[in-house]
């Protein structure tokens, strides 16, 4: 059924062994995913793409080959549509890439191949990315698998669905302003964002270049740490990514559901949990706080001062990188072109007219403007400032002895499908909570800590540049403390 | 001019020379199929980056020094946002505000003119629009895009059309030297736009400008910034004002006409790259990029004056290339004779460049030979017109000029008794000349020179024959 379901109960650690020491087969992995992907995505509609003979294929070659013997052998892994793939179009959620494939692969891709994952599908979001439900895809909304008359969360909401549905076992999404977290949270899985330069961002479809990450989703944060595991670590493609050990992420977290939170300090900022969050939402996290102390977490109070900030920052910020990175979708080189036969203005206007979503249009509009002559140091100017406040806070906040900092992932539980679609502004308010990490560069989790009206609720972990390690210790005792994980 | 000056400065856009394009790893090879030369970066795919070729900093950084700019240490590379289908990004990466070099200059010594540089940047070229290969639509080639440019923009200190085109040559003979770029205006590596104002001579104020495109040689530059400044001059004394606009260079009508259409002041839109961290030059970098930089064309000409005595015409033909230059300078020590290796260069060398349409590297006499032959000529051993032939078969031998001279008997006779019997010889075959010779008629010297020289085959050794013909006088 497409409901909440977890592929399986083994860790992923688990599921990689036995397809390694034989145990278990590749294909029967693949089998699953595809069994279930089939009513889960005429009920939720959470996949774009999928080829399964290509996927049992593969699932097939790793069980006769030397693959079989990677970190993630035979793992069915689901892939959000904006990261290159050679075999399935990347179509980004958009008509103006529609059945377009790419000649090469993102380098996350490469990496989970060589380690033995098996691909198969791509999955629902929205357009470029550009929105916090997943309503905004060309190709219709996805759904969420605790209730398909609410939105998953976007942008990755195809991705979370399809971990939450239990059509695989860790997905790969994206964020630039909490589109991993955001849709984790609403769904009921993990999702994390690493610190930015942490994943190669080649062949991850740009929207906003000083913003976007590749990030992990999966039913458990050592799942999840798993996975980001295979795929961090610097890309000599990617010159914003960081020569950064990665570290042991696994054990960080194991660490932390075996050991618990002594010695912890947890910050937790007043501006998160003013007016604004749903009743719900409060009440788990006040749970989730109680739980880390009674694990041996010290909870600090902190302030954030420039929380309020993020959200106008964000929409300056973003949709300018946006409008530059999506002129390339131009229907010259790739994708459908739509020709009046005009002239050359005619096509590009006719071609990015029909392409793009109203939603994407507008980012691209207040973007061009935020940087025009004359308005540049108004907004775009003003916004990267307003962005080094926001960080400073995460400054003083780590470097006065806080480890971790917890904070509501979003304010409400999903809302229902159309409820929002009408007034962009209520939509982007949905990242009030994540955009301050997308904007600083720190990691960031989501945990389910609880349900609200049967809706999961997240809580997020923040912490400082590079220190994964930390944030899934205390993501993985939050787990435990909750009596999840596994 | 009608009382007018112009007022000119040039940006100039250099290919460098490296193996890769300027984000990516694709080689450019100019007159490639089209569209062969691609990858997904500088296609503009969905999800590629750039990546800084290192190789282009470093001949960036060298031209730089070689104009005599200040290298900062750190410098960004921003967006430059508009569309256009040989621009696959619908930006051009390049650099803005924080550019890689400023303030160097430029000395035109012939024309005692100095043209301060106001900045070098890096930046990546477009593809090409190509108009007339498919009928009534526009081909794309994308070969070209991404391949690794500098732009360097003078201030406007050039003050005529001449001056311009020096500058053009100057500029290129600096690039070459330091091996930044073939600068081949015909192949697209080196291109110009000019900005030319016009102002009452010896105003400080500057008036408006226009900007002249199209300019496909050195030439061109010269004929279109002449026609656009007497055009203003006209206009202004005509009591109208000059439009600010773009023109371009029509060289078969000679005019510069305005642009129409898509040159609507842009707005660009800058702003800084984010998939790039700023570019890091270390100060030990640098310093070790100005060391490695060779003699620039400048001092090498002073010093082939100052040390090795050349006239300055010399020092200016043979430093007008760097190769010529090198290929001098390896005969000069050879021989020890700097004046000698120089005619020899700037003549017979040069003239065989130019002849063949080959570089001076292929001359396919090694300078050893040459700074043989050179020796042959300063000790007598064949004369000056002799040498001449046996410079064209040792191209066409490969042999050593010695070897040469032996076997073709150009060796000029010396011996005493061999050049008294053909004096002798010439003396009996007119009487009455030599007698007249030998009453006092010096003149007569060159008429009996002549027979000696017929006599011997041109062989004869004409300064020691000549001083045996005079003995004869008043004899």
């Amino acid at each position: 059924m497409s409901g909440p379901a977890r592929f399986d109960p083994r860790p992923i650690g688990d599921l990689a062994q036995a397809v390694r020491t034989g145990e278990e087969s590749a294909r029967a992995l693949a089998e699953t995913a595809l069994a279930r992907m089939g009513p889960a995505d005429e009920a939720l509609n959470i996949f774009l793409a999928s080829d399964p003979d290509a996927t049992l294929a593969a699932a097939d070659a790793l069980d006769a080959g030397p693959g079989a013997a990677g970190p993630l052998a035979g793992v069915p892994i689901a892939l959000k549509d904006n990261l290159a793939t050679a075999d399935l179009p990347t179509t980004c959620g958009s008509r103006i890439l529609e059945n377009f494939v790419s000649p090469y692969e993102a380098t996350v891709v490469r990496r989970l191949r060589a380690a033995g994952a098996v691909i198969v599908g791509k999955t629902n979001m929205d357009e470029f990315a550009m929105g916090s439900s997943t309503e905004n895809s060309a190709y219709g909304p996805a759904r969420n698998p605790h209730d398909p008359a609410r939105v998953p969360g976007g942008s990755s909401g195809g991705s979370a669905a399809a971990v939450a549905a239990g059509v695989v076992p860790a997905a790969l999404g994206s964020e630039t302003g909490g589109s991993v977290r955001q849709p984790a949270s609403l769904s009921g899985v993990v999702g994390v964002k690493p610190t930015y330069g942490r994943v190669s961002r080649y062949g991850l479809v740009a929207f906003a270049s000083s913003l976007d990450q590749v990030g992990t989703l999966a039913n458990t944060v050592a799942d999840a740490a798993a996975v980001l595991e295979v795929i961090a670590g610097v890309d000599p493609l990617d010159s914003t990514s960081a020569d950064v050990p990665v570290g042991d992420l696994v054990g960080a977290a194991r660490a932390g559901a075996e050991e618990g939170l002594r010695g912890v300090v947890i910050g937790v900022p007043r501006e998160c949990f003013g007016e604004g969050l749903e009743d719900g939402v409060r009440a788990r996290c006040e749970g989730a706080l109680e739980a880390m102390a009674a694990a041996g977490a010290e909870l600090r109070d902190v302030s954030l001062p420039h929380t309020a900030l993020a959200v106008p920052t964000y929409y300056v910020i973003a949709p300018a990188e946006a409008s530059s990175n999506l002129a390339r979708y131009d229907g010259v080189r790739y994708g459908p072109r739509w020709d009046p036969e005009t002239g050359l203005l005619g096509m590009y206007e006719e071609t990015r007219a029909r392409g793009f979503g109203a939603e994407v249009k507008r980012r691209i509009m207040l973007g061009t403007y935020v940087l025009s002559a004359g308005y540049y140091d108004r907004y775009y100017g003003r916004a990267q400032q307003a962005r080094m406040r926001i960080a400073s806070d995460f400054r003083a906040a780590f470097g006065a002895g806080v480890d971790a900092i917890f904070t509501p992932t979003s304010p409400t539980t999903a809302f229902g499908l159309g409820e929002r679609t009408g007034d962009p502004y209520r939509m982007y308010l949905a990242d009030v909570f994540t955009a301050t990490a997308n904007l600083a560069g720190i990691p960031g989790i989501s945990v389910p800590i609880g349900f609200a009206d049967r809706l999961p609720v997240g809580g997020q972990i923040l912490a400082d540049h590079f220190a994964e390690a930390t944030m899934f210790r205390v993501a993985a005792g939050l787990e435990r403390a909750l009596g999840g994980g596994s | 001019m009608r009382g007018y000056e112009p007022v000119i400065g040039l940006e100039v856009h250099v290919q460098l020379a490296t193996t890769s394009k300027m984000f990516c790893g694709d080689r450019y090879d100019f007159g490639a199929e089209p569209n062969t030369r691609i990858c997904p970066v500088c296609l503009g795919l969905p999800g590629a980056l750039p990546t800084v070729n290192r190789e282009a900093v470093e001949l960036a950084v060298r031209a730089a020094l070689g104009l005599r700019c200040t290298v900062h240490e750190r410098s960004v590379f921003a967006r430059k946002n508009y569309f256009y289908p040989d621009l696959p990004k619908g930006y051009q990466i390049t650099q803005f505000d924080r550019p890689l070099a400023t303030g160097g200059h430029l000395d035109l010594a012939e024309r005692g003119q100095r043209v301060r540089i106001r900045r070098v940047h890096v930046e990546e070229d477009a593809g090409r629009s190509l108009h007339d290969r498919l009928e009534g639509r526009t081909a794309v080639d994308l070969n070209r895009a991404g391949v690794p440019l500098i732009e360097i923009v003078s201030e406007p200190d050039v003050r005529s059309a001449e001056d311009a085109r020096v500058y053009l040559a100057r500029l290129k003979q600096v690039l070459e030297y330091v091996g930044a770029s073939d600068c081949d205006m015909e192949k697209g590596s080196l291109r110009v736009d000019a900005n030319v104002s016009v102002r009452p001579a010896g105003s400080a104020q500057l008036g408006t400008r226009t900007e002249v495109k199209n300019l496909n040689s050195f030439a061109h530059v010269e004929h279109a910034l002449r026609y656009e400044a007497e055009r203003q001059a006209g206009v202004l004394a005509g009591g109208g004002a000059v439009v600010h606009e773009t023109r371009l260079w029509d060289a078969a009508k000679g005019v510069a006409r305005p642009m129409r259409g898509k040159e609507e002041s842009h707005d660009y839109r800058y702003f800084p790259e984010p998939d790039l961290p700023p570019l890091v030059l270390t100060a030990r970098e640098i310093e070790a990029a100005r060391t490695a930089l060779p003699e620039l064309p400048e001092a090498r000409a002073r010093r082939f004056r100052e040390e090795l005595g050349l006239p300055a015409y010399d020092a200016d033909v043979l430093t007008a290339n760097r190769e010529h230059a090198d290929f001098f300078e390896t005969l000069a020590g050879l021989t020890g004779d700097a004046k000698a290796a120089s005619n020899w260069t700037m003549g017979e060398v040069l003239a065989w460049t130019n002849e063949t349409g080959r570089p001076i590297a292929e001359f396919p006499a090694p300078p050893e030979h040459l700074a043989e032959l050179i020796a042959l000529v300063a000790d007598a051993t064949v004369s000056s017109t002799a040498a001449r032939d046996v410079f064209a078969l040792m191209l066409e031998r490969g042999e050593r000029p010695r070897d040469i001279v032996v076997a073709e008997g150009l060796a000029q006779v010396r011996d005493e008794g061999t050049l008294a019997s053909w004096v002798a010889q010439a003396l009996d075959a007119h009487p009455q000349e030599a007698a007249r010779l030998r009453s006092g008629e010096v003149k007569l010297v060159g008429f009996f020179m002549g027979h000696v020289m017929r006599l011997s085959g041109g062989t004869a050794d004409p300064r020691q024959a000549s001083e045996l013909v005079r003995q004869e006088v008043g004899r």
